[in-house]
């Protein structure tokens, strides 16, 4: 049973997060034409990066960039969900560029960016 | 620490920086340059199976100068080490076996970017084999996905790039669902390292807290992989990526990549959540599930296929059903099963690719059954590797897939629930004719003898073989390989045995 209580409030961010990450994956999935699909994976991709974000993030400390000599843990937010996101921002710019790159080389060969239409297409050529 | 223990890091490292060199060298020197990497990395990987055999048990070598809970780490077993020799082995003879029409079919400029990407391939196979951190198993899963995808790609026409396209969006939805799993994996514990996750994962258990986003990270992780790995009603992209691409890439990536996957996917279930608490979670039946309809669904549309090539991609799918089933039934044995499955599968599908390759090249290029009637006579080598193969794939003893079928048989009748027990064996037996059928069919029709006049009359090619050593050879070699695990199994369960119990 679900309740819709303090945490549902004191979540917000991940709620948020997880509900994009639903959007994103679903226009990964469904989307006929790869500009959308391509945009689903970014929207799904940066749900993760928000999630992770809104995990690592401690209310009232600052980022993890020391300075004037404090070297106190209480002082920071926790720094290791920030590289995690670093990381896979990298991840995903790389995947994105290939995808848009593989759009462009279907583009220029079928000039047309829906998936199904250049299978059809395919199965009617007989290769 | 022993000099040998620093195989893991220096076969890792070797491949990647190999595949960055090669990016500046000529096609020819690339090439030299991976085989030798790949033959240096099989080679070190049996050093390390020797040591490790005598030692026994695992160890963690630590990478950078942060210890434990902070810092990155690789983990080095009998298991592990058996794993890269023969991803090595088998990578090395698909490269040597496509070689000469990986000439013809791929643009002599786009030479060493193929190099380059079995480099990279190489090195995170590797990474995925050895790493201890499951972020780092997050990066290069989706190295491997970029390498795979220019691997299908590099040949160009219309249908490789839609089947690249494809197995980008089907591999993309799978890593964002494995990238949540982990992150919540990482919110839950705190820790990214295998060993101090698991910890976490028991005490979590023991207090009965966060039970609900436990299971959801297991599910989330577990179908992100076997999507990933192309199980059943995620296969659309298989065929055409594994049928149309450059014929070693089909082998690379049937035998090869996939693999990575459903052994990564072993080491989270053993090394991460812990194997009891997967039995205890139902994700366990799901994939037993999925796994018997893929082993019926794979074979039956190979039947109905008829063109050789897709024929073979389609019973990769049953093959991949195998394992999973064998991860279903959640006994000791049905995994140890499971893991010389993908040996098994590993060393043959890479052989039938080959040899499916050299008869197609005897019939004038087409991959049509109508076509290749008799095409066993006239490459005599490729007929008798695809023979093979098949026997394999049927489950012929001898043959390495006898033995991967008689230890399910065994895991599935030794399992105490009868509701297991009776959709195994059941499957298995109907699993087993219809491989028979369409691998035997195809058997049958490269060796029915053609007449002369009409051959002459479709200009049909004859090969012997002192005019393809090479590729003669990776046959051979492919046979052996084979044969050995088919009549040595022993050693090799045992060692299987002892990696799985060194995992939990």
């Amino acid at each position: 049973m679900i309740v819709f209580g303090a945490n549902f409030i004191s979540n917000i961010g991940e709620e948020v997060a997880m509900l994009l990450f639903g959007i994103g994956f679903a226009n990964l999935l469904f989307q006929k034409n790869l500009i959308r699909k391509i945009i689903g994976l970014n929207i799904m991709d940066s749900s993760i990066y928000l999630f992770l974000a809104e995990k690592g993030y401690i209310e009232g400390r600052l980022a993890p960039i020391v300075v004037n000599g404090i070297q106190d843990v209480d002082t920071y937010i926790n720094p290791i969900p920030s590289g995690l996101v670093l990381t896979g921002i990298v991840v995903s710019v790389s995947v994105t560029a290939l995808m848009l790159s593989l759009t462009v080389r279907l583009y220029k060969r079928y000039h047309t960016l829906d998936l199904d239409e250049i299978s059809a297409r395919l199965k009617k050529e007989g290769r | 620490m022993a000099f040998v223990q620093n195989v893991p890091f220096f076969s890792i490292i070797l491949s990647m920086f190999s595949g960055i060199i090669s990016s500046v060298l000529p096609e020819k020197q690339a090439k030299w340059l991976n085989t030798a990497v790949i033959t240096l990395v099989g080679a070190m990987s049996a050093w390390l199976l020797s040591y490790m055999l005598k030692v026994g048990g695992s160890y963690t070598f630590m990478m950078g100068h942060f210890p434990a809970p902070w810092g990155n780490e690789i983990r080095a077993g009998a298991l592990e080490a058996l794993m890269a020799l023969i991803f090595s082995i088998i990578m090395l003879l698909s490269l040597l076996g496509g070689r000469k029409k990986l000439k013809d079919e791929v643009e002599i400029t786009k030479h060493n970017i193929y190099y380059i990407l079995t480099d990279l391939l190489l090195s995170s196979l590797l990474a995925l084999i050895y790493t201890n951190d499951l972020f780092t198993a997050y990066v290069f899963v989706e190295i491997n996905t970029i390498a795979a995808c220019g691997l299908i790609m590099i040949r160009q026409n219309g249908r490789t790039i839609v089947a690249a396209v494809r197995y980008m969006i089907m591999s993309l939805l799978g890593s964002g669902l494995l990238l949540m799993g982990i992150c919540m994996l990482y919110d839950l514990t705190g820790h990214l390292l295998m060993s101090n996750i698991q910890e976490s994962v028991q005490q979590i258990m023991q207090e009965s807290s966060y039970q609900v986003p436990m299971m959801i990270t297991i599910g989330l992780i577990t179908v992100g992989l076997s999507i990933k790995s192309a199980l059943f009603p995620f296969h659309a992209w298989l065929p055409d990526a594994y049928g149309y691409s450059t014929v070693s890439s089909a082998a690379m990536l049937s035998s090869l990549v996939s693999k990575g996957y459903i052994f990564l996917l072993i080491k989270i279930f053993y090394r991460v959540i812990g194997i009891h608490i997967i039995r205890g979670s139902h994700i366990l039946n799901v994939l037993f599930v999925f796994g018997l309809c893929a082993m019926i669904f794979g074979s039956v549309n190979a039947i109905w296929e008829n063109d050789i090539r897709r024929m073979i991609s389609f019973s990769s799918v049953a093959q991949i059903g195998y394992i999973y089933m064998g991860f279903g039934l959640g006994t000791e044995a049905g995994m140890v099963a499971s893991v010389f499955h993908i040996l098994m599968h590993a060393a043959t599908k890479s052989m039938l690719f080959i040899s499916a390759i050299g008869l197609t090249d005897a019939s004038n290029g087409s991959r049509h059954f109508s076509e290749l009637t008799g095409s066993g006579y006239r490459n005599k080598i490729a007929g008798v590797g695809f023979t093979v193969g098949s026997l394999s794939m049927v489950g012929i003893p001898c043959f390495a897939g006898f033995v991967s079928k008689i230890l399910f048989a065994q895991a599935a009748v030794a399992h105490n629930a009868p509701v297991k027990i009776f959709p195994t064996v059941i499957v298995l037996a109907i699993s087993t004719i219809l491989n028979a059928v369409y691998f035997l069919k195809t058997v049958i029709r490269i060796y029915v003898p053609e007449k002369r006049a009409y051959e002459k009359k479709q200009g049909y090619l004859s090969f012997r073989l002192s005019e393809q050593k090479m590729y003669g050879i990776t046959i051979i070699c492919f046979i052996l390989l084979n044969l050995v695990l088919g009549m040595m199994s022993q050693p090799i369960v045992h060692i299987i045995e002892i990696g799985l119990q060194n995992f939990s």
